[in-house]
C-alpha cells in the first residue's frame, strides 16, 4: 500500500561559484497524512542537510512555504503527498528572486510593492482619540475587508502571472487585491484619482492579460480576479469622467461586479 | 564585518516586535527590524481567536469592565502573576484595541438585533443594543466573565500583523528579514545591539542599538508536539540567558491547548468552544460538565486540559494509530458560523485532517502551545541585568499571566504590552547617548565567529544536531508534561544535562557555501537546551501545583512558600541554571484565594497588611486610564 515517493529537487546554491542549477532525485517512504512539510524535513534531516526550503507556521497560515508543485505553484506545507503521483518535481517559485534550491525572496519583493502602492491607511493618526468610542463600521464592511487580507502573501499568484513572468515591474494580483482592500476601507482617505496614480497604468490593472491563473492557484482562495475586474472599471470610468455626464457614470459605478448582489 | 547603526533594533518583527518599533518610530526615532522570516509570517500571524479587552459593545459583555477582566486575568493566573502589570495591561486593552482599528483592523462588529448564539452546544437568544450597532464586537473565552474577545473572524492575529506591517512601511521602520541575532553586544551593564547572521549568505554583522528590544515569541519547539511554528525556538530569550546576567522568569510555567489537532499538532483556536463547541468522549458523551460545573469546557486552559488527560486515563479516549485523543464538536454552529467565523479551522481541518467540521468530530488532544515564563523584565519592559535590553510579548515575563494565561490575553498583550513599553523605550532613547566599546562587539563577534568555525569543521566531534534535537523534544515531552512529579523531572534533568554536554560536540554532517540550514539548527540547540534545562530543573524544584505548574506529588497550591516567581540565570560553563525567587507580585490587589474553577488544595499564606493595598493607585499612570464608555456599564 505505502508508496516509495521519488522526489526531484531543483539544487543551485549561488553564493558557489561550482554549483550548476540541476535536479537531484530523493525517495522517501510515505505514510498516511504525510505533506510535502513532513516529506521534504525528512530529506534534510536524514539524507541532505544542505537542502534550502522555507516553513513557518506548517499549517498554510503563514504563506512561507510557496514552491512549484508538479508544474503548479501551491504551499508544500497543505499538499498532501496522497494527492500527487509517486513522481514529486518541486521547483522554486518563479519571479522571485533565488536564495538557494527551493527557497526565494518574496520578504523584499513584497515590501517594495508595498512602498509603490503605499499599502497602509491613509488617515490622521494624530487624530485618534483615546477616550473617544471607537468609529463605527457595519460588520458586512468589516467581512469584506478582511476577505482581502487575508492574503499571505505567499507569492503563488504572482508566480502563476503571465504578464509578472514577462515584466518585472507588474505589480501582479496579490497587489492589486491590497489596493482594492484599502479602497474599499472608509478609514482610507484616498481619492479615486490617488488610486489612478498607483495602478492606473501597465504596471498595474492595465497590464493583467486575464490569464486567470493567479485566482486559479491562490491558496486562501482570494476573488484575485473580481479585485481586477472592480479596481479596472474604477479606474476607467475615473478616466472617463470629465467627458461622460455624472449621473451616468454613478449608475455605472456600482454594477457589473459579479460579486455584488443586484 | 559589515555594522549598522540605529536607536533602537527590535529582535523579533510580530506583533510586540512591530508594534514597539511603530511607537518608536512615530516618536522620531530610527528603528530597525530583525525577523527570521519576512514579518507577516511571523507566528503572531497564525492567532486565530482574538484579543481581550473590556470594551463591553457586545450584549454578552455587559458589565464588563477593566476590573473585571483584571481579576479573570489574576484568578486565570492562579497568583502567580505581577497584579501591578496586570493592571496596567486590563486598563490600557481597550484603548490599544480602539487604535489598531483608527489604523486599519477590521473587527467583526457589533450587529443590532437578535442574534442565536451557543454557550456549551445549546442555541440561546440575545439582544444585540441599537446604540451599540457598528462598535466592536467581543466573542466568549475560558476563564472570563464575560465575552470580552475582540476578533476578526477567525483570523486576529493576520489582520492585526498586516495593519501592524502597514504601519511600519508608513513610519519606515528598516525590515531586515531572513536575519538571526546570534549574540547581544554588552560590557557586563549596558546591552549595545547584536551580533546577527543573515540566513541569505550566512555572513556575520554587527547592528549597533542604543535600545535593543527581544521580541522573538516564545521557545515551544523545545517540545515534540507542539502547535508552535518551526521559528519558535527560543532565539531571543537563549541570546538573553547567554549573557549570564538576564535571568528567565517562570519558565516551568507551560501551557498545553487544549485543542491541538491530531496528528498534525495545528491548533484550533479556543474560539471553537468559546462559539459554543464542545469536548466529547469516545461515547460522544459531552464530560466537561461532569468535572466543572459551570464553566464547562470554558474554564481555563491549563484545567480543562487536565481534565482531558484525567479523563482519557479514565479510558473515555478514543484509540488512534497515533495516540488517544478526544473529539471537538462544533458541528451544531452551522454551515454559515463555520465557513466565516471559524473559516481557519474548516480550513486546517479539510486540509490537514481531511475531516469536514460541519459533518464529522475533530479529534484534538492537548499539545504544547505558549510560555508564560521569558526575558524577565520590570513593568516597563526593561529586561532585569543589562541597561537598554528591553523585551515584550511572548518571549518576555512581563508578567501577567503568572502560571497560566487566559486565552485571547497574550494576543492582546503583544500590542498592549507593545504600546505601553513602546512608549518606555522612546523615553528610554530621548537624549541617550551610547557610548559604544569596539572590545564588547568584537568579543561577542569572535565568539560566535569561533562557534560556527567548530562546527563548520566538526572540530569537537560530529554530533547531528538534528539527532540532539529529538532526544531533547522526547525528553520534554516524556518528562516535563502536562502531570510532573519528582522521579520524572529528576530524570528530564540527568537527560538534558548529558544532551547539553554532547551538544558542545556538534558538528555539520554536510558542508556547503554561504548559507546552510543545518547550521542555523547547530547554532541553535545549546541554547534551546538551556531553555529547556530552566525549564524542567525550574519544575523540579518548585514542589506545588500552581496555574499550569502541576505536580502530582504536590497537589496543593502552596501560597505560603511558593508565592514567587522563579528566576533562572545561566553562569558560563555549567550545566545547570541558577535558581533565585522573588515575590511574585508587589501587592496584592485581589488576595489569593479560589479560582471558582479547576479544585484542588490551597495552603494560605499570611500577607501583610501593606501588602494587601494598593500604593497610590492609578497616579502615575495617566495615560493607561480607560475611556469613558468602557467603564460607564
Amino acid at each position: 500500500m505505502s508508496r516509495r515517493l521519488h522526489i526531484e529537487i531543483f539544487r543551485y546554491n549561488p553564493l558557489d561559484p561550482d554549483s550548476v542549477p540541476h535536479m537531484q532525485s530523493f525517495y522517501v517512504n510515505e505514510y498516511d497524512s504525510m505533506t510535502l512539510f513532513i516529506a521534504l524535513n525528512i530529506i534534510r534531516e536524514e539524507q541532505d542537510p544542505s537542502v534550502q526550503f522555507d516553513f513557518c507556521c506548517r499549517a498554510g497560515i503563514c504563506g512561507s512555504c510557496g514552491m512549484v508543485i508538479n508544474g503548479r505553484p501551491g504551499l508544500a506545507c497543505h499538499t498532501q503527498t496522497r494527492d500527487l503521483p509517486e513522481h514529486i518535481v518541486l521547483h522554486p517559485l518563479p519571479v522571485f528572486k533565488l536564495i538557494g534550491d527551493l527557497s526565494v525572496d518574496t520578504g523584499t519583493w513584497f515590501r517594495a510593492v508595498g512602498k509603490k502602492i503605499e499599502a497602509w491607511v491613509h488617515s490622521d493618526d494624530t487624530a485618534f482619540d483615546v477616550r473617544a468610542e471607537e468609529a463605527r463600521m457595519e460588520n458586512a464592511l468589516a467581512e469584506q475587508i478582511f476577505e482581502l487580507d487575508r492574503c499571505v502573501e505567499c507569492g503563488c499568484c504572482i508566480a502563476a502571472c503571465g504578464t509578472a513572468r514577462m515584466r518585472e515591474d507588474f505589480l501582479g494580483a496579490a497587489t492589486i487585491n491590497r489596493v482594492a482592500r484599502f479602497y474599499i476601507d472608509p478609514r482610507d482617505e484616498r481619492s479615486d484619482d490617488d488610486y489612478y496614480d498607483v495602478i492606473g497604468n501597465d504596471q498595474g490593472v492595465f497590464g493583467c492579460m486575464g490569464l486567470l491563473g493567479c485566482e486559479d492557484v491562490c491558496p486562501k482562495k482570494i476573488p484575485l480576479q473580481d479585485q481586477l475586474g472592480i479596481m479596472r472599471r474604477m479606474l476607467a470610468l475615473n478616466s472617463v469622467k470629465g467627458i461622460l455626464p455624472k449621473g451616468i457614470l454613478d449608475k455605472m459605478k456600482h454594477k457589473g461586479c459579479c460579486h455584488e448582489k443586484h | 564585518m559589515q555594522t549598522i547603526y540605529t536607536d533602537l533594533l527590535c529582535i523579533g518583527a510580530g506583533l510586540a516586535g512591530e508594534r514597539v518599533a511603530v511607537e518608536a518610530a512615530m516618536a522620531g526615532f530610527r528603528v530597525t527590524c530583525l525577523s527570521i522570516v519576512p514579518p507577516r509570517r511571523s507566528h503572531s500571524s497564525a492567532a486565530q481567536g482574538g484579543m481581550q479587552a473590556a470594551l463591553g459593545n457586545a450584549v454578552m459583555g455587559q458589565g464588563d469592565s477593566p476590573d473585571v477582566h483584571f481579576a479573570d486575568t489574576v484568578k486565570g493566573s492562579d497568583w502567580g502573576c505581577d497584579q501591578e502589570v496586570a493592571r496596567i495591561f486590563a486598563d490600557t486593552a481597550p484603548i490599544v484595541m480602539r487604535e489598531m482599528a483608527h489604523w486599519g483592523v477590521p473587527w467583526n462588529r457589533v450587529v443590532a438585533g437578535t442574534h442565536t448564539y451557543y454557550k456549551g452546544g445549546k442555541p440561546f437568544e440575545a439582544e444585540e443594543a441599537a446604540e451599540k450597532h457598528g462598535l466592536i464586537h467581543a466573542r466568549a473565552f475560558g476563564g472570563t466573565a464575560k465575552w470580552r474577545t475582540c476578533y476578526t473572524a477567525d483570523g486576529t492575529g493576520r489582520a492585526v500583523l498586516n495593519t501592524l506591517d502597514t504601519k511600519c512601511l508608513q513610519y519606515g521602520v528598516e525590515i531586515h528579514d531572513r536575519t538571526q541575532a546570534e549574540a547581544l553586544i554588552h560590557d557586563g551593564e549596558r546591552c549595545m545591539g547584536a551580533i546577527v547572521r543573515c540566513l541569505k549568505t550566512g555572513e556575520l554583522k554587527a547592528y549597533i542599538a542604543k535600545a535593543t528590544l527581544i521580541a522573538t515569541g516564545g521557545y515551544g519547539r523545545i517540545y515534540r508536539a507542539t502547535t508552535n511554528a518551526v521559528i519558535c525556538d527560543g532565539g531571543g530569550q537563549i541570546i538573553a540567558l547567554d549573557t549570564g546576567l538576564v535571568p528567565m522568569g517562570n519558565m516551568e510555567a507551560v501551557q498545553f491547548h487544549p485543542t491541538g489537532t491530531v496528528p498534525t499538532d495545528i491548533l484550533v483556536t479556543e474560539g471553537c468552544r468559546g462559539d459554543g463547541g464542545t469536548l466529547l468522549d469516545v461515547n460522544e458523551y459531552r464530560f466537561m460538565p461532569d468535572y466543572e460545573p459551570e464553566k464547562a469546557e470554558l474554564a481555563s486552559r491549563d484545567v480543562v486540559s487536565r481534565r482531558m488527560i484525567e479523563h482519557i486515563r479514565k479510558g473515555f479516549g478514543v484509540q488512534s494509530p497515533y495516540g488517544e485523543h478526544l473529539w471537538l464538536d462544533i458541528r451544531h454552529l452551522g454551515v454559515k458560523h463555520i465557513t466565516t467565523k471559524l473559516r481557519e479551522v474548516y480550513d486546517i481541518c479539510t486540509n490537514f485532517l481531511g475531516v469536514d467540521p460541519i459533518h464529522q468530530l475533530i479529534p484534538v488532544r492537548p499539545t504544547h502551545h505558549y510560555s508564560m515564563g521569558g526575558v524577565r523584565v520590570d513593568k516597563n519592559g526593561h529586561a532585569y541585568g543589562l541597561k537598554g535590553l528591553f523585551s515584550a510579548g511572548e518571549s518576555a515575563c512581563w508578567d501577567m499571566h503568572g502560571f497560566n494565561r487566559l486565552g485571547g490575553n497574550s494576543l492582546a498583550e503583544t500590542v498592549v504590552a507593545g504600546t505601553y513599553i513602546g512608549k518606555q523605550v522612546a523615553q528610554f532613547l530621548q537624549g541617550y547617548d551610547l557610548d559604544i566599546k569596539s572590545a564588547a562587539i568584537r568579543d561577542a563577534h569572535d565568539k560566535i565567529a569561533e562557534r560556527i568555525k567548530n562546527i563548520a569543521t566538526s572540530a569537537k566531534g560530529r554530533e547531528n544536531c538534528y539527532q540532539l534535537r529529538n532526544e531533547m523534544q522526547d525528553a520534554m515531552m516524556e518528562h516535563v508534561g502536562i502531570f510532573r512529579n519528582e522521579k520524572d523531572l529528576k530524570e528530564g534533568v540527568d537527560k538534558l544535562q548529558a544532551l547539553y554536554e554532547r551538544s558542545m560536540n556538534i558538528g555539520l554532517q554536510a558542508s556547503s557555501k554561504g548559507f546552510t540550514p543545518e547550521m542555523s539548527m547547530a547554532l541553535r540547540i545549546p541554547g534551546m537546551l538551556k531553555l529547556a534545562l530552566c525549564t524542567a530543573y525550574g519544575a523540579l524544584m518548585r514542589t506545588e501545583s500552581r496555574g499550569a505548574h502541576t505536580r502530582e506529588d504536590y497537589p496543593e497550591r502552596n501560597d505560603r512558600d511558593w508565592l514567587n516567581r522563579t528566576l533562572a540565570y545561566w553562569k558560563d560553563g555549567e550545566t545547570l541554571p541558577v535558581l533565585k525567587y522573588e515575590e511574585a507580585s508587589p501587592y496584592y490587589e485581589l488576595p489569593p484565594g479560589d479560582r471558582g474553577y479547576g479544585g484542588g488544595k490551597i495552603i494560605t499564606a499570611e500577607l501583610p497588611p501593606e501588602k494587601l493595598t494598593v500604593p497610590s493607585k492609578g497616579k502615575d499612570e495617566p495615560a493607561a486610564k480607560p475611556a469613558k464608555s468602557a467603564k460607564k456599564k
